[in-house]
């Protein structure tokens, strides 16, 4: 293959598929502010968020209008289906955290096949990692208000019923997994599922324009692999709305797990 | 082919290799979470919303090793 005309040469996709330059370039308070489209998109996703939830329940009615259906629905289902169903009746006051955490992270991945976004926003590893902070700060707030530091650590290090010569690999394992870890795979999962899914949009979608251009041949293939990016858009469309609900029903079980009585 | 491949070593994407073997065990393990979804649901059609929770957590929690492994050739690849 001569050099210059290969796949990659044309349409080079890797880790540099995710850096967008910065519109502006200036200095606040001796910050340089970058507004990145990643950075764009993300204050879009939350001012989409916040005011539809306002506007869902600004006027409340009894019979509930369009709007009011929809955010109703949504919220119900993180309600009843998510903090009821995994935290409990105890659970229903984190429900509004929930509803909210679920759509905003739903909306940042929907940017993925959305025209003119056409980028996760948690494709970038920070997004996922501060959500993860959030939860974890929140569940080990809950779990040492309710059983002190010192019984909330005991009840992590020492689960009843395992004996003395088992806890010596338990022990550093349930810690290490449920004070590090835990966060840690929570972004991960989401930031990989995300980095991963615009990865291959990318590649299906160049892969189309690069065998139309080679003509002869490349039509046939150029239309399966066209149909295929298509497809892969339904795919991932499942995916968006998969790993924000895996998202918010992790962070219940951890909750639920801080605030468990016996462990 | 093989002594051709074993006299001059490997060449090419390691980390597309890396990948393929990555996959296995997350690939057996998703199969498994389904499997049994589907052994309870057919068992006991009323259960399946009660375990539904519980899929998607198994499902999620054996795929984010497979995706681990897609994600470590970018961060530790040249």
């Amino acid at each position: 293959m001569a050099e210059g005309t290969g796949f990659q040469d044309k349409h080079p996709i890797g880790t540099q598929s995710f850096d967008f330059k910065s519109f502006t370039d200036f200095t606040l308070f001796g910050l340089h502010i970058h507004f990145t489209r990643i950075y764009t998109l993300v204050l879009f996703a939350a001012l989409v968020v916040g005011v539809f939830f306002w506007a869902a329940f600004r006027n409340p009615k009894l019979v509930p209008g369009k709007l009011q259906w929809a955010g109703e629905t949504v919220y119900n289902f993180i309600r009843d289906g998510v903090a009821g169903e995994v935290i409990g009746p105890k659970g229903l006051r984190f429900a509004p955290y929930l509803a909210t955490l679920f759509c905003f992270i739903f909306v940042n991945n929907l940017f993925e096949i959305l025209p003119l976004a056409q980028v996760p926003v948690n494709s970038r590893i920070a997004f996922p990692l501060m959500l993860a902070v959030l939860t974890w700060l929140i569940y080990n707030y809950l779990g040492i208000r309710k059983k002190g530091l010192l019984g909330y650590l005991k009840g992590i290090a020492f689960p009843p019923g395992v004996p003395w010569f088992v806890l010596i690999i338990v022990t550093p394992i349930e810690l290490i997994s449920q004070l590090i870890l835990q966060p840690f795979t929570l972004a991960i999962r989401l930031f990989a599922n995300m980095f991963a899914g615009h990865l291959l949009l990318l590649v299906f979608f160049s892969g189309a324009i690069y065998l139309f251009g080679n003509g002869g041949a490349g039509y046939g293939f150029g239309a399966v692999s066209f149909l295929m990016s298509i497809l892969l858009t339904g795919f991932e469309l499942i995916v968006i709305a998969l790993q924000a609900y895996v998202f918010t029903v992790l962070t219940s079980v951890y909750i639920s797990n801080a605030m468990a009585e016996e462990h | 082919m093989l002594i051709e491949a074993a006299t001059t070593g490997v060449t090419g994407s390691l980390g597309s290799i890396g990948y393929g073997l990555a996959a296995i065990g997350p690939a057996i393990g998703v199969g498994l979470v389904f499997a049994a979804y589907i052994n309870s649901t057919a068992r006991q059609p009323e259960s399946a919303g009660l375990t539904r929770t519980y899929l998607f957590l198994g499902f999620a929690l054996a795929e984010a090793l497979a995706l681990i492994g897609l994600i470590v050739p970018f961060v530790f690849g040249k």
